[in-house]
């Protein structure tokens, strides 16, 4: 894992003093709050509802055990024992206090962590595939790309202030875990035809209230040449994109009014003026970046596990488990455990101090001391022995974090909704809590297969609705909540926007309105169709008809 | 009639303009303030800059009740979350 | 409103010596009937594409900070720097605040038309990171270099 160096800690440490200083000079009066709100976002801190929130950068989702106690010791301390995992691989605490930001931002210095860029409108904390490292999909790891993106980023003194947020994912695998064509730009690393490797580069997707897919411009960069590249893009960007409306700021509206091939252009031809003018890493920062993330030193084991095996024979729970989630390893012996922080009933991707202590001890002892968020709001433990499983399977129990559900109807993305969130016309979580509740028995969870639902509570769409098999968008009616749905969304490779469905339904009759879509789908499926296959080969016309005819 | 509220700077815990002219987390016992009294109330308030971060105006009713669109965000802010109930001021003291 | 100098790595007040302004478009319109104008102020929704031949006759260019939002006078600023080549001195003006001087100066501003009161304040927050991860159009070293000097020096 990336470690920092002298300059690294340096850095952190003084952006740390800076805000001290910031938030002294705000509580003494000499910045106004709206001097102080940019600065203040720079460094995570959001005010909501109830009280501050503090988002914390956790880059491409990885986290040690130190980091992760460090994070429950900080739910205890400073916030109410909680911490909530967030679509961006983040974690924010609802509670913190605004004097005491300062010290977090020290205690989170002292394990090579900080809140930098995770609001804003500057580049955002780079994201990643959460199997990265450890699926034998990836043409390579994109995790030393998405660091150096995180450095280049760090206090940039040209795009610190553009129109509107930035958001940058990389994946390497062609199955798509990290949602990249959702992201204002997003990496798929990948080999060309004469075998190299390089990225394949979309730019301009994104959900919120004009939701679009991210079109390629640009099929193949070759890998040296990425900071250049995003650094033309962002110039582009930080000049031309619009900022009299800021919900046209976004980059995906400037590439749509310049066409896919026109805003390409102006990028290659800053970039032609650049690409060689030393923005770029020499190959030895490259190779020393890359060095962090050399494999773990697995050990030569078969395939099969005996212990595995046997276990699975005899406990049913955990057999299920096993199948919902976890997932094939590159290395024989080895798998890649999902831990569903979305238990039944309970608040999708909220954690307890306790459950982060107990995913630390069991990262440190069973996956070389490495975890990673997932976009959907869960963990994953990249690296763990199948002849481990049960053993992982049972301290996740003894925690509340072994739901069987990954992937599956109750693994719902839920934005925090007007529970918490100032943005909200409604609330997302008891919905989401209502759904999952509905279809709480397993075996019937495991027999729908994957589908996808996500929720947001207000259009700026943070429960990525328009990317759920079934999406859900609270909108708010006269004071009411009222629930829009949409279907055949998609965030993976084949991603895709959810179309509206029609009329939207009280907070009473939409958890009735899912299940009708899904017996429709249970009803009419062939073979072994995910929902979103059936939706795609039947059409939205009679899943329309079972929402509304029987109604 | 309106409340006037906002989030206290130092820890931004939700507050409300009491009739003593201190800050109050209840809403019981925020000052009510006809339309035209309110804009004085709240202007003066504004100046308060070092105390509130995030100023605003709520409706109430006659007897001080929350009334209108943002009811239930108001009524939300003024508890605490609808799927926490240990946590926020619904939770005690 | 104080101008201030960035020269040797300080920020200094500086009192405002007399300038004849022009704005690009009415320089580009009119060049002969502006032959006196000393300072060159360019909105921050022009493309400065071409304006090599138009920066000759001046000393001062004036980037526009309309608010301090508005992030666009950087990348203005790091065009002139770096690909018009054009070393005199670039000022910022309009909502030019203490939290901001640090990444004008890296953009490749050297004067300020400082809306803040604070000048030891803003001279400060000049100081207060001692890195950069990336090049800019100053003369900082980006970090990456930094470590290349070390491991060949070790």
């Amino acid at each position: 894992m990336y470690r920092y160096d002298e300059f690294d800690a340096t850095l952190v440490a003084e952006r740390v003093a800076q805000f001290r200083g910031q938030v002294n000079r705000r509580l003494s009066g000499e910045l106004t709050e709206d001097q102080f709100k940019p600065l203040r976002l720079m460094n995570g801190v959001y005010l909501q509802l109830h009280a501050y929130m503090l988002r914390v950068a956790i880059p491409y989702g990885t986290l040690t055990s130190q980091k992760m106690r460090k994070l429950a010791h900080i739910a205890r301390k400073y916030d109410k024992g909680y911490g909530h995992l967030t679509t961006r691989q983040n974690i924010q605490f609802n509670w913190p206090a605004l004097v005491d930001v300062p010290d977090i931002l020290d205690e989170l210095a002292e394990v090579e962590m900080h809140a930098i860029q995770t609001s804003g409108n500057c580049i955002r904390n780079t994201t990643s595939d959460q199997y990265a490292g450890a699926t034998a999909e990836e043409v390579e790891d994109p995790r030393p790309y998405a660091e150096m993106i995180r450095q280049w980023s760090t206090f940039h003194p040209e795009f610190s202030y553009l129109p509107r947020k930035f958001k940058i994912a990389v994946t390497a695998a062609d199955r798509d875990r990290a949602a990249v064509k959702f992201h204002d730009i997003g990496l798929r690393i990948h080999k060309n035809d004469a075998g190299e490797v390089g990225f394949e580069v979309y730019v301009g997707g994104g959900l919120g209230r004009t939701p679009f897919v991210g079109p390629t411009i640009r099929e193949f960069l070759p890998k040296e040449y990425l900071l250049s590249y995003l650094e033309a893009i962002l110039r582009v960007y930080n000049q031309q994109g619009r900022r009299d409306n800021k919900f046209k700021a976004r980059i995906k509206i400037l590439v749509n009014s310049e066409g896919v091939d026109g805003f390409a252009n102006l990028v290659e031809t800053e970039w032609n003026q650049i690409k060689n003018s030393g923005v770029d890493l020499p190959r030895e920062e490259i190779d020393r970046i890359h060095a962090y993330f050399a494999s773990p030193k697995f050990e030569n084991l078969s395939g099969e596990s005996k212990t595995h095996k046997a276990k699975i024979a005899e406990d049913k729970e955990f057999a299920r488990w096993a199948r919902t989630n976890l997932a094939e390893h590159k290395t024989s012996g080895y798998s890649i455990v999902n831990i569903s922080v979305k238990p039944i009933g309970g608040i999708p991707g909220d954690i307890s101090d306790i459950q982060m202590e107990a995913v630390a001890d069991i990262a440190e002892r069973f996956s070389f001391d490495e975890m990673c968020v997932t976009h959907e709001q869960n963990l994953v433990l990249p690296h763990v022995k199948k002849d481990d499983l049960f053993a992982v399977w049972s301290a996740l129990k003894a925690v509340d974090l072994a739901t069987a559900n990954i992937g599956l109807v109750s693994d719902i993305i839920a934005c925090p909704g007007l529970d918490y969130c100032s943005l909200a016309n409604t609330r997302s979580i008891p919905i989401a809590q209502r759904i999952a509740e509905r279809f709480s028995d397993f075996q019937k969870q495991e027999d729908l297969g994957e589908l996808k639902i996500k929720i947001s509570g207000c259009i700026n769409a943070c429960g990525h609705h328009h990317a759920g098999h079934i999406g859900i968008l609270g909108v708010d009616k006269k004071g009411e909540e009222f629930y829009q749905i949409t279907l055949g969304g998609s965030g993976a490779e084949d991603a895709a926007i959810g179309e509206i469905a029609g009329r939207g339904f009280s907070s009473d009759q939409v958890v009735d309105a899912v299940e009708k879509l899904v017996d429709y789908y249970k009803n009419n499926r062939q073979d072994k169709e995910r929902f979103l296959d059936t939706y795609r080969r039947l059409g939205a016309q009679p899943f329309k008809e079972a929402l509304y005819d029987a109604a | 009639m309106k409340i006037i509220t906002g989030n206290r700077l130092s820890d931004g815990l939700v507050v409300f303009l009491g009739s003593d002219g201190q800050w109050t987390p209840a809403l019981e016992r925020a000052a009510n303030f006809a339309d035209d009294a309110a804009k004085t109330a709240f202007a003066d308030a504004q100046l308060r800059v070092e105390e509130i971060a995030d100023l605003y105006l709520i409706d109430v009713d006659d007897a001080g009740a929350l009334t209108g669109r943002e009811t239930l965000r108001e009524s939300i802010r003024k508890a605490g979350p609808t799927v926490r109930l240990d946590l926020g001021y619904q939770a005690g003291a | 409103m104080t101008l201030l100098k960035f020269s040797h790595e300080r920020l200094l007040p500086t009192l405002s010596e007399p300038l004849e302004e022009v704005t690009l478009t009415d320089w580009r319109e009119n060049p002969s009937g502006n032959a006196g104008a000393t300072a060159l102020v360019v909105d921050n929704d022009i493309p400065l594409s071409d304006i090599a031949s138009d920066l000759s006759g001046f000393s001062v260019v004036i980037l526009n900070f309309p608010k301090f939002q508005d992030g666009r006078a950087y990348s203005q600023a790091r065009l002139l720097r770096d690909r018009y080549g054009y070393t005199g001195e670039i000022r910022a003006r309009g909502d030019v605040l203490r939290d901001q001087i640090s990444y004008m100066v890296r953009c490749g501003f050297n004067a300020f038309e400082f809306s803040g009161e604070d000048v030891s304040g803003a001279d400060k927050a000049l100081r207060e990171f001692s890195f950069a991860y990336q090049p800019g159009a100053d003369n900082e070293a980006p970090v990456w270099r930094k470590r290349l000097s070390r491991a060949a020096a070790a």
